[in-house]
């Protein structure tokens, strides 16, 4: 087996889950998932709805609580319980697949609550760097707007920035173009190309194949809870190993989504 | 017959359709308006003259007396019994200082009915038997059996309190459970993936709350919630039973003085003043964030 050709240097590992098993009720979702994400890595999670994919990154950052195994960030064991949930949140983002944005707030007002809150920065600081950060894609003229006169692609990509605004160590993208119309998808997969070029760690949930082959510095395939396969999107998607990958691909690929 | 092409089951391409209205088109533009105009003068005009005809002279009296109205609504009435303006002021200053406590109140059993931790579960089973009593059991029932039963406890100055501090206990209690109710409902309205984000971007589950989940609540359920208080102000007159001079009390002892119903119309009056006012508002309210959210889509 080939080494894959050395695109970035990746640093320390941050995240790293061991076992990790999840259930809700009776049905079993993650069913022993061993994971390692080093700094500046982009991992892609593929596979179909009800995979897993979305409960893996909830378990990451506490939405969820796993039931076996271990996930451990930054050397500290996630399942402590004197870990306290808001401090492990804050060194990661997470946007969600529908936006979430708050639509009470103005556009600036949800870049600024958690700095403000969450890190106690004052407003005219947490609206400076928020400011910047609007600027930065590109959506200045918009600080003032509440949300549902955006578009979809610019509420994701306001979503995007809402936790950049907490200076994360890592993102996790949980299908972020999913609820996109088609002609939006690419101003905010470019934003997270982007993101990747700067070094961004980042574990995110895709079906945009194409982008998970051009960004992914590796790619997991899952499938009922389990990885299958995972290696250099290269080799995943031009040569996978399992029956079960080879098939997934290739009902993508019917689908005319690759 | 022969069967034509496309004249499958369900498909018929035979039978005549007509495109037309079967009634007269409705007016429009400037007949629009000569037809409003029309209706409106004579269905006003009917009112005006069932109420000036003249066998209506007793009704006239008997409901709206010029001299009645006049007396029971000015300040000092001559020698008679009560103002229903200085009576008005009661009733405002009951409802104004209730209905703050009652959202405070009503927040925080909502949100405690909502918790999850152990040690809490005794306490969200008595908001539970609380928000059922409440509301279960008849305002004016709770009203006599505190507004009598606390004084005649004879317990220092709990028992020394005036009516208008017991009938403000009761309504706020009362109120409280049904505000609670609504409450929660707004919050269960507001999806969970908006908590979701907020816990993600490292919020406290106060801030969310407070910042994310509340705020989204009230706007949801703001008109249930100015219904109740809209329904608060009129049961302001509940308070009566303990004997304070609150609008609906003033109006009943002037007219049992007078033998005239006026002075009911005075109150009536006053009561709309109240609730009007906060019914438009609500409107308003709910017409600005309509439109300020659907500006941009549509």
């Amino acid at each position: 087996m080939s080494a894959p050709p050395a695109q970035k240097h990746l640093g320390e590992v941050v995240l790293d889950a061991s076992g990790v098993e999840k259930s809700f009720g009776v049905l079993q979702v993650l069913r022993g998932i061993d994971l390692s994400l080093r700094k500046h890595e982009v991992v892609c999670l593929i596979g179909s709805s009800g995979s897993g994919k979305s409960t893996l990154l909830r378990c990451c950052n506490l939405l969820e609580r796993i039931d076996g195994g271990t996930i451990t960030l930054f050397d500290h064991d996630l399942s402590d319980p004197r870990i306290v949930e808001d401090r492990v949140r804050r060194h990661i983002g997470m946007v969600f697949q529908s936006f979430n944005l708050f639509p009470h707030l103005t556009v600036l007002n949800n870049v600024t609550l958690a700095p403000r809150r969450v890190l106690g920065q004052s407003r005219a600081d947490a609206e400076a760097s928020a400011l910047e950060l609007l600027a930065r894609i590109g959506l200045s003229d918009k600080a003032s707007e509440y949300p549902d006169r955006l578009s979809g692609g610019q509420q994701q990509r306001v979503a995007i920035v809402r936790c950049l605004a907490m200076e994360p160590r890592m993102l996790l993208l949980d299908e972020i173009t999913s609820a996109l119309d088609p002609e939006l998808v690419t101003e905010v997969l470019q934003l997270v190309s982007e993101l990747a070029d700067q070094g961004m760690t980042m574990l995110l949930a895709t079906h945009e194949m194409g982008f998970a082959r051009e960004v992914a510095d590796t790619v997991c395939f899952l499938e009922e809870g389990r990885i299958l396969e995972s290696g250099p999107p290269d080799r995943i998607f031009a040569a996978p190993t399992q029956p079960e990958t080879r098939r997934f691909l290739q009902r993508i690929i019917e689908a005319g989504r690759l | 017959m022969a069967t034509q092409p496309g004249a499958a089951a369900g498909v018929s391409d035979e039978a005549p359709i007509s495109l037309y209205a079967q009634r007269p088109p409705r007016l429009r533009g400037t007949a629009g308006t000569v037809a409003s105009t029309v209706s409106t003068i004579v269905l006003v005009g009917a009112i005006v003259v069932l109420f000036l005809l003249p066998s209506s002279a007793g009704f006239r009296h008997e409901f709206f007396s010029p001299h009645y109205l006049w007396e029971s609504f000015r300040l000092h009435p001559s020698d008679y019994l009560y103002s229903v303006s200085k009576a008005f002021l009661y009733t405002v200053l009951l409802s104004v200082i209730c209905e703050p406590i009652v959202l405070v109140l009503a927040l925080a059993v909502a949100t405690l009915r909502m918790t999850t931790g152990p040690v809490l579960k005794p306490f969200r089973g008595l908001c539970i038997a609380y928000t059922d009593f409440a509301r279960g059991v008849p305002l004016i029932l709770i009203m006599l059996w505190v507004g009598f039963g606390i004084p005649e406890l004879n317990a220092g100055w709990i028992s020394s309190q005036s009516v208008f501090v017991y009938g403000g206990m009761v309504l706020v209690f009362t109120y409280t459970a049904y505000v609670s109710e609504v409450v929660r409902a707004g919050i269960y309205s507001v999806p969970r993936s908006q908590a979701s984000a907020a816990r993600s971007l490292g919020l406290s589950s106060r801030d969310t709350l407070a910042r994310v989940v509340v705020p989204q609540a009230v706007r949801n359920v703001l008109p249930a919630l100015l219904n109740d208080f809209v329904s608060l102000q009129k049961d302001t007159a509940i308070v009566s039973v303990l004997g304070a001079v609150e609008l609906t009390h003033a109006a009943q002892a002037d007219a049992s003085y007078w033998f005239n119903s006026a002075p009911y119309a005075i109150a009536a009056g006053f009561y709309l003043l109240l609730t009007v006012p906060l019914t438009r508002y609500t409107d308003r309210l709910l017409a600005k964030d309509r439109d300020r959210r659907l500006a941009g889509s549509a």
